[in-house]
């Protein structure tokens, strides 16, 4: 596989065709007539979903070659582009991979066409437009894990939040314009924070002739920030990393948004948005400005919120009335999970927390399917509007226990190897909170199963749920690739673990390396 | 070629293009006077002169590449002027073309107006070249009294002959401030010239003379009036409603790059060694633009109103790019200028195209929905307040406006970090009302009683689409305008304020920054 990628010259361009392609799709959309009402249940345009699908498979084949292409043993960035792009400003359009961008690539092109598959039916008014706002929004994404040049991640970073506006505001559920203001607002304001950052930043590290040069490498390497300076950079960094992620107590827009986004906005949401701030820490908080992080009292702060969160966000799951937004706070507590195994810094915890974002996206993102198949069903997510269906939809049940038990992370699922090796690695540094942090997981298990008990196994006592149809064909084939990748991930993650090990060890050298011996032998290795 | 002004014939040479544009507008008033009240005569009185400004656009930029220079005098061969002169042109072929769809529509026959919009251009081409305050003032008159009566043009309108008084008083009113400011300039230096006048403050140790800081501080609010600026701004909501909507988007695109050129121009080269004293007033005023301006826009719907106060938040930013004051400071300002006239030029296009006749429904609410009947023009809508918001990629070159204004105050010898961090405060609260308008034109549903807009006229099709275009492709490689602005500050502008700035970063950190890292070529970049 890899000689016949090497054959066609792969690496050289699949960076910046996995950005175009989602544009072409979206433009392909555009070309099509405003308005074709289908003769299936009144979607109208129904074209627009299959070219849609065909545009964010092909993606998916086209990114699937970096995971062969990848060399484990490099650290460094793999597939590189770098052309110019704003010379003036020293602005340059610079893409690259490493263990961690691969990791986060492959789960956003995998997702995407099953979010597209759980919108086929359920999105009936403006198609061609949703659809192409997803393949925006894809780029977007994609981008924010590629960009290697500051400027460009800022851009990328902002495109992806226009078109989830729009999915929310338009497609989304009553309370729709609120949810999209809140999200939009929520993230702007501090990533405009981390905008003052980068641009700080670059003209700190302006070239001779005195061009800012906003270069991921060359800000890096710079060694003579003010320790002041850099406690407000990364604050700015923290703020806009951690609202998206979302830390305790900046999650209050994720309830919402999550709630009244349309399936495919909540997976999408849940499922990759969530993990631009787990990846923003990763890729600059940390290792921008390790003085600043690595600072006990800082480093301490931002554990304990993170413990906070898994605690609280398992305790409010417990008690929501709604489906939908249970598994929206479950997400508070997953992430708290992964927050804590990034500061942790131990190479396991780092690797655990790689391994708990991949796994969140996968299985939350199959909930929020399940919730929306269900929801399409019934129109209602209330937990006590079911009860015994287990005995209606038998497939469907099986799904939803599967899934729910891997979230809860039950050994052999994907769950349990990313929490495991978090708690593993974080026991190391922080023994405490890492016991603290494991009761999340009980929690855990309380409240999903508790969940499924109403749900599917009390009696069957409501008339209106005796005649739900189960599955049908198109969502158990998208069902079908979350489950084996969850199977594969539980019993068999060697594969990613070899992938990420060199790019987390570097992350982790970088930093210890830095607050250890504050600017001596530097980043560049 | 230099210009020797002290010659009648140079003098006159390098005023050409102004020339150009007044000699063809005296000649289209006779025109225009040759069947006043009909209606297709108004038309292609206006055809003509969008045709003498495409004209000058093409004899200002000749101007440009030839590189001319000036001796010393009083007006200014450079390339600011004709960046600036650029600027007005395009606003000035947007809004004739607006004009000939809405005229038609509100029945406004005299082909006037449009000859009116030309001899206020010609102000504003005066007022960006002017470096005597002498010029500023016939600059700022020539421009401002055709504006009165371009304001009071719809006769019938009850609106627009009050925002026509009000617009004369107010307007009269910090003219006087003006012309007593230069009095008192010319009082305390002996001269109105801007080159002399730094000199003489510099010769005499003007520095602190309380005749030259009172004829300062008149000209700031004189030229605060002029550019909307909060506390002088509360002309601007009335002002702009009650006038004709492409009225307003000269008023608020045009004039006001204007005032700004000239004010520009004269903070930095007449008054460079007062900075300690005018600057931290600048800075105030910047601030105090951009949240005032900002603020109250959250509570406006009506979408003129709307629009005149973002338009005085806007104020704000290009204030902040005069605070920073160096030649990027000044690079960024005309970035801003262009950028914002475009987006602002394009969003009144938008009124004017879903606006019926009598215009008395300016409500946002009027657009709910728009998406559903007129999905077009509700995108190019949505990019103009992206623009205006500074969104990237969906806004355009507006993200790069602010981007550039906030490198400015951020590279600058002393950075105005506390400025750039309001600045984009602020951003976010304008997201408030610029999405307010986005959400009502997609997200809420249309009301089942609404009529469907009339179709759009095809002139007011090419300002909007025009603009979206420019936004969108000058969005995404924005190298080009970049590097022209680059060419066009003042030539006077030094490459900072050389002086210590009180409400700056703590000076510790800015003191380091100066130094320039060198970088080691990194090896793991481009590893394959």
């Amino acid at each position: 596989m890899a000689s016949f990628l090497e054959s066609i010259g792969y690496n050289s361009w699949v960076l910046p065709a996995l950005l175009i392609i989602p544009l072409l799709g979206a433009l392909a959309l555009m070309a099509l007539p405003a308005r074709d009402q289908g003769a299936d249940s009144g979607v109208e345009n129904p074209v627009a979903r299959q070219i849609a699908l065909w545009f964010f498979v092909l993606e998916f084949v086209v990114s699937l070659g970096l995971w062969w292409s990848y060399n484990p043993a490099d650290s460094g960035w793999q597939a590189s582009i770098d052309m110019a792009w704003i010379p003036t400003w020293g602005v340059r359009f610079t893409l690259g991979v490493d263990g961690i961008a691969l990791m986060m690539v492959l789960l956003t092109t995998f997702i995407m066409p099953l979010a597209v598959l759980g919108s086929w039916t359920s999105i009936r008014t403006k198609v061609r437009s949703y659809y192409a706002l997803l393949l925006i929004l894809t780029t977007g994404m994609l981008g924010v894990f590629l960009a290697r040049d500051l400027f460009l991640f800022y851009v990328m970073w902002e495109v992806m939040l226009v078109p989830m506006y729009f999915i929310i505001g338009i497609w989304g559920g009553e309370r729709r314009i609120y949810a999209s203001l809140k999200f939009f607002v929520y993230t702007m304001l501090p990533s405009l924070l981390m905008l003052v950052a980068i641009i700080y930043l670059g003209v700190h590290v302006r070239t001779s002739t005195g061009t800012p040069d906003f270069s991921y490498d060359h800000v890096l390497a710079v060694s003579n920030m003010p320790q002041r300076a850099a406690l407000w950079l990364f604050a700015a960094f923290f703020l806009a990393f951690a609202v998206k992620v979302p830390m305790f107590p900046f999650h209050t827009w994720l309830p919402d948004a999550h709630v009244e986004a349309p399936t495919a906005g909540s997976v999408i949401l849940a499922g990759i948005m969530l993990k631009m701030g787990t990846f923003g820490f990763l890729r600059f908080a940390l290792p921008l400005f390790p003085g600043a992080a690595m600072n006990p009292t800082i480093r301490m702060i931002i554990l304990v919120l993170a413990v906070i969160g898994i605690i609280y966000g398992a305790l409010v799951a417990m008690v929501q009335p709604d489906f939908k937004k249970l598994v929206a706070y479950s997400s508070v507590s997953h992430l708290g999970f992964v927050m804590l195994g990034i500061f942790a810094l131990t190479l396991q915890s780092v690797q655990g927390a790689l391994l708990i974002m991949i796994n969140h996206g996968i299985s939350t993102g199959a909930l929020f399917l399940l919730v929306g198949m269900i929801y399409e069903r019934r129109h209602t997510r209330a937990i006590d509007a079911y009860g015994g269906i287990a005995r209606v939809v038998p497939l469907f049940a099986a799904i939803l226990t599967f899934v729910s038990l891997s979230s809860i992370g039950l050994p052999g699922t994907n769950g349990f190897v990313g929490e495991f090796l978090v708690l593993i690695g974080s026991f190391r540094t922080y023994p405490v909170l890492a016991v603290i942090s494991a009761t999340g997981v009980i929690f855990a298990a309380a409240y999903l199963l508790w969940a499924l008990q109403r749900i599917l196994f009390n009696p069957l006592d409501k008339p209106e749920n005796e005649h739900i149809p189960d599955l049908n064909k198109r969502e158990l084939a998208l069902l079908l690739p979350l489950i084996a990748v969850i199977i594969w991930l539980g019993v068999y993650p060697a594969p990613v673990l070899r992938r990420t090990e060199a790019s987390a060890q570097l992350l982790i050298n970088r930093v210890e390396g830095h607050s250890a011996a504050p600017r001596v032998s530097e980043a560049t290795r | 070629m230099t210009f020797d002004l002290s010659l009648p014939a140079q003098l006159a040479g390098a005023l050409g293009p102004d020339l150009f544009l007044m000699a063809g507008a005296m000649l289209l008033l006779l025109w225009a006077g040759w069947r006043p009240e009909s209606d297709e005569h108004q038309r292609s009185v206006g055809i003509l002169s969008m045709a003498l400004c495409i004209f000058t656009m093409v004899f200002v930029g000749y101007y440009a590449r030839e590189g001319y220079t000036a001796s010393v005098g009083p007006i200014a061969v450079d390339n600011f002027r004709w960046a600036a002169d650029e600027i007005f042109l395009i606003a000035t072929v947007g809004t004739i073309a607006m004009s000939l769809d809405y005229n038609g529509r509100e029945g406004i026959m005299p082909g006037e107006s449009h000859v009116l919009l030309l001899l206020a251009t010609s102000g504003m081409m005066i007022l960006a070249a002017a470096r005597d305050l002498i010029i500023v003032f016939l600059g700022i008159e020539l421009m401002s009294i055709a504006i009165y009566v371009l304001v009071g043009m719809n006769r019938r309108r009850e609106r627009s002959a009050e925002g026509a008084l009000k617009y004369f008083l107010l307007g009269a009113f910090s003219t006087a401030f003006l012309l007593y400011g230069i009095a008192l300039v010319y009082g305390a230096t002996a001269e109105t010239n801007f080159a002399r006048i730094a000199a003489n403050i510099g010769k005499f140790h003007l520095e602190h003379s309380a005749l030259l800081l009172v004829g300062v501080a008149l000209l700031l609010v004189g030229f605060g009036f002029k550019v909307a600026a909060a506390p002088f701004h509360m002309w601007a909501p009335d002002v702009y409603e009650g006038a004709p909507t492409p009225i307003t988007a000269y008023m608020a695109a045009a004039v006001k790059a204007a005032a700004f050129a000239a004010f520009f121009r004269l903070w930095l080269e007449a008054f460079p060694s007062l900075l300690t004293t005018w600057h931290l007033a600048v800075w105030w005023l910047a601030a105090l633009t951009m949240i005032v301006g900002n603020v109250v826009a959250l509570a406006q719907r009506n979408i003129k109103r709307l629009l005149a106060y973002s338009s005085i938040a806007h104020a704000g930013y290009i204030l902040v790019a005069m605070v920073v004051g160096t030649k990027l400071g000044s690079s960024a300002f005309m970035f801003y200028l262009f950028a914002y006239t475009m987006a602002t030029l394009g969003a009144f296009a938008v009124i004017v195209a879903l606006g019926a006749r009598g215009e008395d429904r300016m409500g946002v609410e009027e657009y709910a929905g728009l998406w559903t009947v007129r999905p077009g023009l509700a995108g190019a809508m949505a990019v103009f307040m992206l623009a205006l918001l500074g969104f990237p990629v969906f806004g355009g070159i507006g993200f790069f406006a602010k981007w550039y204004v906030l490198q400015a105050a951020l590279q600058a010898p002393f950075p105005q970090t506390r400025l750039a961090v309001l600045l984009v405060i602020t951003s976010l609260v304008s997201a408030g009302y610029y999405l307010y308008v986005v959400m009502v034109m997609f997200m809420k549903p249309r009301d089942a009683t609404a009529s469907l807009p009339e179709k759009t006229g095809g002139w007011t099709r090419v300002v909007v689409w025009g603009s979206v275009g420019v936004i969108l492709v000058f969005g995404l490689f924005p190298d080009a305008i970049v590097s022209l602005t680059r060419r066009s500050t003042p030539t006077l502008t030094t490459d900072g304020p050389a002086i210590d700035v009180p409400a700056g970063l703590p000076r510790t950190s800015s003191a380091a920054n100066n130094g320039v890292v060198a970088l080691r070529p990194d090896p793991s970049s481009n590893s394959r």
